[in-house]
């Protein structure tokens, strides 16, 4: 079984998060990366669990520079066999999702793995869009997964409820909490990612197709208004008349 | 300037359909709605009042297949010529508007929270809704999912014409073996009104009062990852960093204390109510109104001053 899991780094969830430039960059100052926690927690940990109950090897891959090796030794000292690093700035989802396309195809994979969106574009778009340039089945949000011979069978979210469905290899898959538990690397791993191959490959020439040109933060709340417990008619009144929700 | 929006019409017509498809009217002027399965050809034709000039629905689709709905929403793009398709930004447009993008070569812009302003970049939540982003598409043909409520449908009167169309679905490699539905009548992520709560509720058979407050409101009901977690309510309610992420009009949370990975799921809420018997949760932070009190003792209490509001409204 080769399985790709596609990594992507985003800042800690404790991070400030500030804009430099004239607002139109993330301000990277002081800000610790991780390993995109649904990729991570679900895909790579799920990836691993697959490998060692059937054999097989499991490679992660992401879109990123020099920089971005810490993240990927951290892939690899949770159990991950070898990279690949698609030496480029992910410019957009776009463009993220056929720089490992393009790589998942000149390898072959049975399975693709991603986690269900980044907590930092929250976008949900690079397992669609590689699995439509691979031609191949997307199961998205998946919340469960288990693999008999060359069927897939999942559990997934839909709108208005649960499926549980089954696909054959080769698919791509996103996957959501409930898959699988967070591993934390201990030190015979963290030793081991050192040595691990890392691949870097030069990126194939694509156009974004979208540009963040700036960001907002939201207004400051005011100050929260403090009511009486013992006085709901009240906070009724202001639902109602103040910020004319109810 | 053809617009093509994409509704899910399985459970009747929600209204996150009917937000997308304001959204499309208010985006360009010839509206086509694209949908699949057995909905009432009368029932599709009412979006004419919301901005739809024609309806074409795809019969041969049943299901939810990412495969399947993307032929089938490419072929209807290219019969009229869109250069801006919609969704709604729901489980089938994270699976569906990635691989038409791929498909169509059109920039997805993802989590949309506002029409597009004059410049043409549209608002999206970055960062877990603490920040927006403005983004600019750089093919001819754009495809924008709208966050659940996000915009108000606007209905005008008048009609749509429905059509069948044809599609070229082709066949399905996933087989749906089982499909389970939650008993929620109001799907959360479309709730105006949500009453939450967390660990400060002490077990399970007291959420009686969050729901007899969630009814007296009309609203839907979650909880917090703890509380999902340790099984006192179904994971589909947990709204946060890694569960649901909620938009509603108002998100009353009763015994959450508001950790960072919460907030992130919530923080797109217009008005925050919060009660709690630490006047030091965090929460009150990111609130607008605040209880210091005994959830216990607020809840029936706030219930009753709800359904004489409503008494006295009616």
């Amino acid at each position: 079984m080769k399985i790709l899991v596609s990594i992507s780094k985003s800042p800690d969830t404790t991070s400030k998060i500030a804009f430099t430039d004239n607002n139109t960059k993330f301000d990277e100052n002081g800000v610790q990366y991780i390993v995109n926690p649904y990729d991570e927690w679900y895909a790579l940990v799920r990836a691993l669990e697959i490998k060692e109950t059937i054999g097989g090897n499991v490679t992660i891959i992401t879109v990123g520079n020099a920089a971005d090796e810490a993240i990927i030794r951290k892939a690899l000292a949770i159990g991950a066999d070898d990279a690949v690093r698609i030496d480029a700035d992910p410019t957009d989802a776009y463009y993220t999702a056929m720089q490992i396309a393009d790589y998942a195809k000149a390898n072959g994979f049975d399975l693709v793995l991603t986690g269900k969106e980044t907590i930092n574009y929250n976008g949900s778009q690079v397992g669609g869009m590689i699995a439509e340039s691979l031609d191949l089945p997307f199961i998205s949000q998946a919340t469960k997964l288990d693999i008999n011979g060359s069927t897939l069978t999942l559990e997934r979210e839909i709108v208005g409820g649960l499926e549980v469905v089954e696909v054959a290899l080769p698919a791509v898959v996103s996957c959501a909490k409930g898959m699988a538990e967070q591993r934390i690397p201990n030190m015979r791993g963290i030793m081991a990612a050192r040595t691990k191959p890392l691949q870097i490959v030069a990126p194939i020439a694509v156009d974004s197709m979208t540009t963040y040109v700036s960001y907002t933060m939201p207004n400051a709340k005011s100050a929260c208004k403090m009511i009486d417990p013992t006085n709901m008619d009240e906070l009724v009144e202001l639902l109602h008349n103040e910020a004319k929700v109810i | 300037m053809s617009t093509l929006v994409y509704i899910n019409s399985s459970n009747g017509l929600h209204k996150s359909a009917l937000e997308v498809v304001t959204y499309g009217k208010k985006t360009g002027d010839n509206v086509t709605v694209i949908t699949t399965g057995n909905a009432d050809a009368s029932l599709l034709a009412t979006l004419g009042s919301y901005g739809a000039s024609k309806v074409l629905v795809d019969r041969s689709v049943s299901g939810q297949d990412a495969q399947q709905l993307t032929r089938v929403i490419a072929s209807a793009a290219e019969s009229i010529g869109a250069t801006t398709i919609v969704f709604s930004h729901d489980l089938i447009a994270k699976a569906v508007a990635p691989r038409l993008s791929v498909r169509l070569k059109a920039g997805l812009i993802s989590g949309a929270i506002a029409l597009p302003s004059a410049d043409g970049t549209v608002n999206v939540n970055v960062f877990s809704g603490k920040a927006f982003g403005a983004v600019k598409v750089n093919s001819t043909v754009k495809i924008i999912s709208l966050l659940p409520n996000s915009i108000q449908p606007e209905a005008a009167g008048g009609s749509a014409e429905v059509s069948e169309f044809n599609g070229n679905a082709g066949s399905t490699s996933v087989k749906v073996l089982n499909t389970k539905k939650p008993e929620g009548e109001i799907p959360l992520p479309e709730a105006e009104l949500v009453v939450s709560a967390g660990r400060g509720l002490k077990g399970p058979e007291n959420w009686g009062m969050v729901e007899e407050l969630a009814t007296a409101l009309g609203a839907a009901t979650a909880c917090s990852r703890p509380v999902a977690d340790i099984g006192w309510r179904p994971h589909h309610e947990h709204v946060g960093q890694t569960g649901v992420a909620i938009r509603p009009n108002l998100y009353i949370a009763a015994g959450i204390s508001g950790a960072i990975q919460h907030l992130a799921g919530v923080n797109g809420s217009k008005v925050i109510v919060v009660i709690n018997t630490d006047s030091e949760a965090p929460f009150f932070k990111a609130a607008d109104y605040g209880i210091i009190g005994d959830a216990f003792e607020v809840l029936p209490r706030l219930t009753e001053a709800v359904k004489k509001f409503k008494a006295a409204s009616h």
